[in-house]
This record gives C-alpha cells, sequence and structure tokens, in this order.
C-alpha cells in the first residue's frame, strides 16, 4: 500500500513530470499516492468509473464534462502522465514564473492555457467555437430543471451578443480571452 | 554419534526449561491479572518508550530529507489545496470581479461561470472529504511500521537498522506471543480480557458511570471488530450485526451459543420492518442485556464519524452514545474490508505495536418529541463526533461501495439557478 505507492514511481519519472507540469516534489508524490488509491482496477490507468467514485465530483453539475477532460481523444483509461498533464493547468502561477523567458514552450499552467481549457469545457465538437447549441448544453446541465427553455434561450442568446464580434452568432477562442479582460 | 546425544539431550532440556519459564511469566504476567482485572503498568512504559522512538526516527527522516532538499508533504500543515471555502454565490462573485472588472451590477449568466464548477471538480479530484475515509488514515510522523510510509523513502542505515529491528521484534516475538494467547478461550468476559491483554491494547475508559444499562441500546463509531471486543470487556452486551462469511462468522456462531445475540442475513438487513421488530422485542424486556450497535453501517478510518443509519434511532429506547477512538501512532485499527480479509487483518493487528484508544461513555439521550429518527440520530452523531474530537460528516458510509444519489447534484443545480434567475428578476424590474 504506502511503501508500493513511492517504490514504483522512479526518480526519473518524477524528474520528468516535474520539469513538464511545475509541480514540486512532493506534491507529485502526494498525487501518485492519489491517483494510485483511485485506481481501484491496480492496473496504472484510471477509466471513467474510477472518477465517478469520488461522491464530491459525481454531485458536481459539470462533472462529466471534467472527467472527459482528462481522457484525450477516443481513449478510455488515463495513465499517470496524463493525470497530471491535467491537473498541471490548475497549478497556482507562482510570481518567479511570470518573468520566465518566452523561447521555451508555453507552461501548462500558463493564463492561456487555462483559459483554453475551460473553452474545451464548453466546445464539445473541437471546432474551437462555442455555437448556441453548445453553450445551451452546458447552461441546461449548470441549472437542471429549475429554469425554462425559453429563459435559458434568451440567457444563451444574450451572452452571444455580448461577446460575438466577428459576427458569426458564435464565440471563438479569441473572443472568450477578450471577456476576460 | 555417541557423542552428540548427551548434547542432545542437553539442548532439549534448556528448551524444555526455557518454555516452562516462558509459560510460567505469561501465566503470571498475562492470563492471571485479566482474570482479576488488575494491570501492572507495563504496557503504558512499553508505550513511552515507543512514541521516544518514533520521535527520534521522524526527526532524522525529516533531516534527510532536508539534506535532499525535498520538502515532506504533510497533510494536515500544507495540504496540495489552497481551499477557501466560501458559499457558491460568494466564489462565483469573486470569479467574476476578478476577470472582467465590469460594472457591478452583477449580469446574470457570464461565460466565467464554468471556472468555478470546474475548480471545485478538480480539487475533489485531488483530494475528497469522503473516499479518504475508506483507507488508512495519513500520519504525520512514521511510526516504523512500512504499512504506512507514504513519504519516507531510505534515508540512512541507522533508521534501515532500526525499521529491521523492529520488524524482526514483531514478527517473530510479539506475534507468537498473542497467537498462543489468542488460542486460549473459557469464560466470556475473561476471555475478552485476555484478548485485550493479547493485542496489547491499553484502553482508556471515561465517564464510566454512564454505561449503557439493561434495556437501552449502545451506540457507537465503527472502526474496526476491535471495537466489539473493546466495548465487551468493560460490560455486558448483546450484540446486532451482519452475518459474515469465514473466520467471523465462525466466532459470531461461536457467540451465540453463549449470550442472546441478534445476528441476521445481508437479504434481512434490508428489511427494515423486521430489524425494528426483533430489536423492540429485545428492548422491552428489560432483564435484557443492552444491545450494542454501530450505525454507520461499515467501518471507518477514524478520523469522521459518517451519517447514522436511521434504523436503530425509531425505536424510542435510551440511546447511550460511545465515542472510540484510536491513537494511529500505534498501529492502525482500521479495517479495510474491500481490501483485505478478516485473517489478513488479525495479522496485521497482531504485528501492530500496540492499539492504544480511548473510550468515552457519554451521557444517555432519548429522542425529544420535536425531532424525528434523522434529527435524532444526528445529535447523537454530533455528539460522538464532538468528544472523539473527529469529523462530523454528512455523507453515508455507504459510499465506501455504493454510489451517491443524484439528489446532491439537484440541490447544486438549483442554488446556481436561483442566483442567474434571482438576479434577472431584479433586472426585469428595474
Amino acid at each position: 500500500m504506502g511503501s508500493r505507492a513511492s517504490t514504483l514511481l522512479r526518480d526519473e519519472e518524477i524528474e520528468e513530470i516535474k520539469k513538464e507540469t511545475g509541480f514540486s516534489h512532493s506534491q507529485i508524490t502526494r498525487l501518485y499516492s492519489r491517483f494510485t488509491s483511485l485506481d481501484k482496477g491496480e492496473n496504472g490507468t484510471l477509466s471513467r468509473e474510477d472518477f465517478q467514485r469520488i461522491p464530491e465530483l459525481a454531485i458536481n453539475p459539470l462533472g462529466d464534462r471534467i472527467i472527459n477532460a482528462f481522457f484525450p481523444e477516443g481513449e478510455d483509461q488515463v495513465n499517470f502522465r496524463g493525470f497530471m498533464r491535467t491537473l498541471a493547468h490548475f497549478r497556482p502561477i507562482e510570481d518567479n514564473e511570470k518573468s520566465k523567458d518566452q523561447n521555451g514552450p508555453e507552461p501548462l499552467n500558463s493564463r492561456s492555457n487555462k483559459l483554453h481549457f475551460a473553452f474545451r469545457l464548453y466546445d464539445l465538437d473541437k471546432d474551437d467555437k462555442i455555437s448556441r447549441d453548445e453553450l445551451l448544453q452546458v447552461l441546461r446541465m449548470m441549472v437542471g430543471v429549475n429554469i425554462s427553455d425559453e429563459q435559458l434561450g434568451s440567457i444563451a442568446d444574450r451572452t452571444i451578443q455580448e461577446a460575438d464580434q466577428d459576427g458569426d452568432s458564435a464565440i471563438s477562442f479569441a473572443e472568450f480571452v477578450k471577456l476576460r479582460c | 554419534m555417541f557423542l552428540l546425544l548427551p548434547f542432545d539431550s542437553l539442548v532439549v532440556n534448556l528448551l524444555g526449561i526455557s518454555l516452562t519459564v516462558l509459560f510460567t511469566l505469561l501465566l503470571v504476567f498475562i492470563i492471571v491479572p485479566a482474570i482479576f482485572g488488575v494491570s501492572f503498568g507495563i504496557r503504558k512504559v512499553y508505550m513511552k518508550t515507543l512514541l521516544k522512538i518514533f520521535q527520534w526516527a521522524t526527526l532524522r527522516i525529516e533531516r534527510g530529507a532536508k539534506e535532499k532538499n525535498h520538502p515532506l508533504y504533510k497533510p494536515y500543515v500544507n495540504g496540495i489545496i489552497a481551499k477557501e471555502p466560501t458559499s457558491l454565490e460568494e466564489e462565483i462573485k469573486e470569479i467574476r470581479r476578478s476577470g472582467s472588472g465590469k460594472a457591478l451590477d452583477t449580469p446574470e449568466f457570464e461565460l466565467s461561470d464554468i471556472f468555478y464548477f470546474c475548480r471545485k471538480g478538480i480539487e475533489t479530484i485531488m483530494d475528497d472529504e469522503v473516499t479518504k475515509r475508506f483507507s488508512a488514515e495519513e500520519l504525520e510522523s512514521w511510526n516504523l511500521l512500512s504499512r504506512t510510509n507514504y513519504n519516507f523513502q531510505y534515508i540512512s542505515l541507522r533508521l534501515t537498522v532500526l525499521w529491521g529491528l523492529g520488524m524482526l521484534i514483531r514478527y517473530c516475538f510479539l506475534l507468537p506471543l498473542r497467537c498462543k494467547e489468542f488460542l486460549s478461550k473459557h469464560v466470556h468476559l475473561m476471555c475478552y480480557r485476555i484478548c485485550v491483554r493479547a493485542l496489547t491494547a491499553i484502553i482508556t475508559y471515561h465517564d464510566r458511570e454512564n454505561r449503557p444499562r439493561n434495556g437501552g441500546i449502545c451506540v457507537a463509531n465503527h472502526t474496526s471488530p476491535i471495537d466489539v471486543i473493546i466495548l465487551a470487556s468493560d460490560g455486558y452486551y448483546a450484540m446486532v450485526g451482519q452475518i459474515h462469511g469465514g473466520l467471523m462468522g465462525v466466532i459470531q456462531r461461536a457467540m451465540v451459543k453463549a449470550c442472546p445475540h441478534v445476528w441476521f442475513e445481508r437479504s434481512e438487513v434490508r428489511d427494515r420492518h423486521l430489524v425494528a421488530k426483533r430489536l423492540t422485542e429485545h428492548v422491552q424486556d428489560k432483564s435484557k442485556l443492552p444491545i450494542l450497535i454501530f450505525p454507520e453501517g461499515t467501518c471507518i478510518n477514524n478520523t469522521s464519524v459518517m451519517m447514522f443509519k436511521k434504523g436503530s434511532f425509531e425505536i424510542g429506547a435510551t440511546v447511550y452514545p460511545v465515542a472510540i477512538k484510536y491513537d494511529p501512532q500505534f498501529g492502525d485499527a482500521f479495517w479495510n474490508s474491500s481490501k483485505y480479509g478478516m485473517v489478513t487483518y488479525l495479522l496485521r493487528m497482531m504485528t501492530s505495536w500496540a492499539i492504544v484508544c480511548s473510550v468515552w461513555y457519554l451521557p444517555p439521550m432519548t429522542r425529544q418529541p420535536e425531532e424525528d429518527a434523522v434529527q435524532f440520530a444526528n445529535r447523537v452523531k454530533s455528539a460522538i463526533a464532538r468528544q472523539g474530537g473527529l469529523v462530523d460528516l454528512l455523507w453515508d458510509g455507504g459510499l465506501k461501495r455504493e454510489k451517491v444519489k443524484d439528489t446532491f447534484k439537484e440541490e447544486q443545480q438549483k442554488l446556481y439557478s436561483k442566483m442567474i434567475v434571482g438576479n434577472h428578476e431584479d433586472r426585469s424590474r428595474s
């Protein structure tokens, strides 16, 4: 149990993950314990059911979308590297990182990547646009049955109106980012 | 060959003598005091020595970690989530304010609202309140058992030697000692007391004047089957519970022959009326022993108290709450029944350092006229959680094996809708 977790993750792997995601050594070992405790099948990967077993996640209205974000296109299992890569988006931006050089690859937790993560939660078909339907879907997930279709429709229309600048009745990533500035 | 014979007999004699000595020691120091309920205080000294050793071991590990420049993860001091738990509305307003910096009249919906649910979701993936209750507790300091070792890798030779020595002692010395005692049982109470000594259990009972009386129900938080041994060695109880298979089932059947216990089949447990009827009959007979029930329904890892099933609180008898708290430094008493069975569990118990726990008998409670069974159950649960220093959770212990109900999700959705629609109404009015 405990000793198994720390022996299966080799030091070189920890270094690689550290470089890719920016998490510290102890954070990585901690998250590896968490990964193994979620992995009930003990095969080194997590499936969607493993995530859904977390009650507080199952009651989150956007739970399913968030779980989907961990799985790459068309796959049903995520390994520890993929797990960490997705979690890395949520690491707070530290002060010493803001002034890093612009030549290296963009860190996973940059502002732009964080916004991209949220954008992908809306944009199901991955066409880089949030259409009215996609927005309605997410809205419906967040409010459940408590708001009527017409009211929800008008909320969606108003939001798109405010955000849309090139007149295509959809929100592109650039327009999404502008909203948050 | 002839030369070996006298030598052999010498060895045999020595062995015989040492065994006799060992048995007499056993008798004198363990069984006799158990019969008379007297303690020698040796275990207290043992406990103090162990604590000192653990502290030294942890210091060495921390020093070793500092040399390598890897700060250790301490679950309670610097958690992995920077959490500020506020309400849904507060947090969404905060997100909107920090993002657009627009005018203060809150619009009904913004694309950035999704960040709140997103962040909450990821936080629960990293660490949630419920699933961690079903696995062993993480300790701040290491207690030389590799099973509790998340953080601590090979640091120094001295530490490894100490750990090796500890293992040697535990497996070769403490285990056989305990096995011999475990196999001898005669009278119920004496047997329980021997078990207590066998596990080197150091139990502190508080407020014994509140001990359960006949015709009442004793309610306690559940961590392991050892809870039963601990409570039963200090009083007489009739037990209610599920029939298990394997070693546990054998023990249960043996116990029924001596005392009027109430065991149920799993399928019968679901039939709540039947259970309630049998319990009510038992309770109304004032000569019958108090019933011992664990309303959580499953073993929890002793850091929290989960939802109490209301069945036992509907009967209307006096409830005597008991809080049991184990000290995790000496051995983790939690039985993770989905990970390993009874025999493995007993082995783990017998090879830990000791079982140290405190038992508090709380004053009896009865259901007030204006509260229903659920509220009464929650009141008892809070009292137990407060006394034992455990976290009081509303989550159902059944979540160990089953999925959560959808009603909780609907509550979240309702909260959020109220927030958007409420503002919309304000707008349309102006």
